[in-house]
């Protein structure tokens, strides 16, 4: 890469910041949704709880998704290995996110009504599109477990890819979601598609 | 990081008064300002909100009104949504997309003086000023379902008079098949008219119509007033459209012209996306949305999620009185 050969020397930072980072990551990801849900389930959110929660779990997982996509720009960039280590704190929140996201729905907007929830997913196209992000997002949760991740051996990077795909349909999803045209999820979706455009150029998905 | 915690108590209170649920409910938005807001990260379109949330802006003036009440008793056996609810989850696009946009932005809305006409193919056009609003006919109670096209409904008293008797005053001529509405066109006042992406794209003025059959039916409603009060700005203060049957897109809100004509007239959503909203709008559960099902909808009963009720959606809203004015019509076609 032209940029990180002119950053000469590698940068490093004590081991300790890095797990202060995860932390950080763990406490306020953790803090601020079960917050958000008691705010919702005590009634003292503004407006409309349930589109609150479904803005705020989707939002928040295309938020944590975009971040660890730039986690490995970012070490190829500075040189700075370590911080992949917060990569997978930050993709595992994302995660947490959607499947809360999807939680909502079916528990608070169509209040576990099984044939509608199916016919929903099976016939409006951004749904299946969220959808599809979503299980995407849990296979790469469970394989994130070190164990399962050791087993899979180098399938593991291979199949990590998929993330870029999960992405690409999330932000397809909330873009579609909308009623009319509003400014901030086309500034996401150029954002999130700048990144993908970014980290493409490496993917083995594209090249095959 | 401060959050205020209230007593459990206190939370049952929320649902009923006024005064103290909107100190208390400002005390704890701004303590979720500083991490709250939608996304996990702070973004531009939320740093608006902490305007709103940290500084101590003014509230809209209401004052309440004389009106007969609704003697409907059918009305009062669903249970009425909180006026807390009514007040704050609003889609006034004038004021910004997002459901909370209305109540943050439209606060220093001025309402007086205002002048709504009614004029067109009629025999004597009026004028209405402020004051006539509430004074020129008498106003009552109407407690009415309201159905929003996105799949939620809520149960609120409204107060107002017919829309037809003032038609009847102007007289229409017999070429008047159609009356067409308006909103008030203010970039200054609305921020989502000064530009495209805060108003939703929407070609402003906000135009909506009815034939004029329908605009004559004793259920459609200008209301000037709500929960006792008069209307608060972001629910389409001083005066608005309520027609009860229809989804809620088509009840225009701060309506300045009413003008009756001999063709359809154009409405805003059915300009902006005209495969998904037409110009009927009829609540109808067997004709879905292309993006999402009509079948049924969910009742905004109180501010906590569990105090939202799923149930079946009904023809025209409940509302089956209007079935004639649609005989012999394709509601498919003329959705």
């Amino acid at each position: 890469m032209l940029i990180s050969s002119i950053v000469s020397s590698p940068l490093r930072v004590p081991n300790k910041l890095i797990i202060l980072i995860r932390v950080l990551i763990h406490s306020v990801s953790i803090v601020y949704l079960s917050y958000v849900f008691y705010l919702a389930f005590s009634g003292q959110l503004l407006g409309d709880p349930v589109q609150y929660l479904l803005d705020f779990t989707g939002i928040g997982a295309i938020n944590l998704l975009l971040l660890s996509l730039l986690v490995t720009p970012l070490a190829l960039w500075l040189k700075f290995g370590q911080i992949l280590r917060v990569r997978r704190s930050l993709g595992v929140y994302a995660a947490i996110y959607a499947i809360a996201h999807l939680t909502v729905f079916i528990a608070f907007e169509l209040q576990f009504e099984w044939g509608l929830i199916v016919s929903e997913i099976v016939n409006r196209p951004y749904i299946t599109v969220g959808f599809i992000a979503l299980i995407v997002l849990i296979v790469l949760l469970i394989t994130s477990l070190p164990a399962v991740k050791k087993r899979m051996g180098k399938s593991w990077f291979s199949l990590h890819q998929w993330v870029y795909l999960a992405c690409a349909l999330a932000l397809i999803h909330y873009i579609w979601s909308i009623k009319s045209e509003e400014l901030q999820p086309i500034v996401y979706f150029i954002i999130g598609f700048l990144v993908l455009i970014i980290r493409g150029k490496k993917l083995n998905i594209f090249k095959k | 990081m401060l959050i205020k915690n209230p007593a459990k108590s206190s939370l049952k209170e929320n649902q009923v008064t006024d005064e103290n649920v909107y100190l208390s409910r400002r005390k704890l938005l701004k303590s979720l300002g500083y991490i709250g807001a939608s996304g996990l990260l702070a973004n531009s379109a939320q740093a608006k909100a902490f305007d709103w949330f940290s500084s101590d802006k003014t509230v809209f003036k209401q004052t309440p009104l004389e009106f007969n009440k609704d003697q409907n008793a059918a009305a009062f056996s669903q249970r009425r949504t909180p006026e807390k609810m009514a007040t704050t989850y609003n889609n006034f696009y004038e004021f910004g997309t997002a459901k909370s946009d209305p109540v943050k932005h439209a606060q220093e809305f001025k309402v007086d003086p205002w002048s709504l006409k009614i004029d067109g193919l009629v025999e004597n056009p009026i004028t209405l000023n402020y004051d006539d609003l509430f004074s020129k006919f008498d106003l009552q109670e109407r407690i009415y379902r309201l159905r929003c096209v996105e799949g939620w409904s809520m149960v609120i008293p409204w107060i107002g008079f017919e829309l037809g008797k003032i038609i009847k005053q102007a007289k229409p001529l017999s070429s008047a098949k159609y009356v067409s509405f308006a909103t008030v066109y203010d970039p200054k006042q609305m921020r989502g008219q000064r530009s495209r992406f805060t108003g939703g794209g929407v070609d402003y003025p906000y135009v909506e119509g009815l034939r004029l059959d329908e605009a004559m039916h004793p259920l459609a409603l200008l209301s000037v007033g709500m929960y006792g009060k008069t209307l608060p700005p972001q629910n389409g203060a001083p005066i608005r459209l309520v027609t009860p049957w229809k989804y809620g897109f088509k009840s225009i809100k701060s309506i300045v012209s009413i003008k009756l004509t001999d063709k359809e007239p154009p409405t805003s959503w059915n300009i902006l996306i005209p495969d998904e909203y037409g110009f009927y709008a009829n609540v109808n559960p067997k004709v879905d949305h292309p993006r999402w099902s009509q079948a049924r909808e969910r009742r905004i009963m109180g501010s906590s999620v569990f105090d939202q009720k799923r149930i079946d959606t009904q023809m025209f809203n409940g509302y089956e009185e209007v079935a004639p004015l649609y005989a012999g019509m394709d509601l498919k076609k003329y959705y």
